[in-house]
């Protein structure tokens, strides 16, 4: 198995990017007092990136749009859906989506 | 009787509150080991990216950036911006650990994830002692379970010949679907979370019709959180 330094330099960009949010209130303590609108913001971050990157993920392939009448991935999106919100388990709706992306392959 | 001061906790306590979560910890790892290796990630990548970055969502996304050939500074741009919900998390844990020094607070925050805080939170009081040692055991549950499972899916992936095939693909997409359905029924606000889930589809749209999409995928997330501030504003 082989890595390469861009690797390396990834490596360590992505974890210095999250180790310093994660540690620097911890060991600031009190010290810190973040405005208002930063916590607001900071509060719909996570869900505002993660639909971005859904919409990404089903809409786009290899820098392109994939042609609605041809997306797989926004049909198999329905019972992935489904699953998410009728179990909240993330287990239960990878293998759906895995599953239903499977069978649609096949069709 | 009544009063709880001087509860002793320990190394082992953190073992043990840990469990609840593992299966937690095994699913989306082992979700995102596969991911990783059908993006192009070998065994060993995935193996690192679980011990220095240590982030679930991060690594879908290190992952799913590195197969569509993002630029390094983009991907680390993005990581950035999506783990800087760990400012809120750490801040407030940060008065459980007050007394500790700051290279012990340093080590104990290098490991917080989502899930090992909803447990801090729910467990710790400021007046047990021992808090640092269960802390530390806690954390390095949570870490070792994830570097495991995460090793056995990237195994499984790579071994798969073609795993287009099999519909492993759509495990990404899926990942992030059910990741944006929990933190929608999770939190109390639905009606303003929806609004800030569906600008950012329409964020994403528009910014891809004039930038590359890891760039509009920023875009798209700084302008839906500000949406969502500004609906929280003017309600």
């Amino acid at each position: 198995m082989e890595i390469s330094s861009e690797f390396i330099w990834l490596l360590i960009g992505v974890s210095l990017a999250t180790l310093i949010p994660r540690v620097l209130p911890m060991v600031l303590f009190s010290r810190i007092n973040m405005p208002g609108w930063l916590l607001a913001f900071l509060r719909y971050v996570p869900i505002a990136v993660m639909t971005a990157l859904l919409a990404q993920s089903v809409l786009t392939e290899d820098e392109a749009w994939i042609p609605v009448q041809d997306n797989l991935n926004l049909l198999a999106l329905v019972p992935t859906l489904l699953a998410a919100v009728l179990t909240r388990s993330l287990l239960i709706t990878v293998l759906t989506g895995i599953g239903a992306m499977f069978l649609l392959q096949w069709l | 009787m009544g009063e709880r001061t001087g509860e002793r906790l320990t190394f082992w306590g953190g073992v043990r509150d840990c469990i609840p979560t593992l299966l937690g910890y095994w699913s989306i790892g082992f979700a995102a080991g596969v991911v990783g290796a059908t993006e192009g990630l070998n065994v060993l990548e995935v193996g690192l990216m679980s011990t220095f970055l240590y982030a679930g969502s991060a690594q879908f996304i290190v992952a799913a950036m590195v197969g569509t050939g993002s630029t390094i500074a983009s991907i680390i741009a993005t990581v950035f911006f999506i783990n800087l919900r760990h400012l809120l998390l750490s801040a407030a844990v940060a008065p459980y650990f007050r007394q500790y020094s700051a290279k012990k607070n340093f080590l104990l925050g290098a490991q917080l994830t989502d899930e090992t805080f909803g447990v801090a939170i729910s467990r710790l009081s400021i007046t047990a002692e021992g808090r640092d040692k269960w802390m530390l055991g806690l954390n390095i549950t949570a870490q070792v379970n994830w570097i495991v499972a995460t090793l056995i899916g990237a195994w499984l992936g790579m071994s798969l010949a073609n795993p287009e095939q099999f519909g492993l693909k759509f495990a990404l997409p899926a990942m992030f679907a059910g990741l944006v359905v929990q933190s929608l029924l999770h939190r109390k606000q639905l009606r303003q979370d929806m609004i800030v889930a569906g600008s950012a589809i329409v964020y994403f749209v528009l910014a891809f019709l004039w930038f590359p999409s890891h760039v509009a995928v920023i875009i798209a997330a700084v302008a839906a959180a500000i949406t969502g501030m500004a609906v929280e504003r003017w309600r």
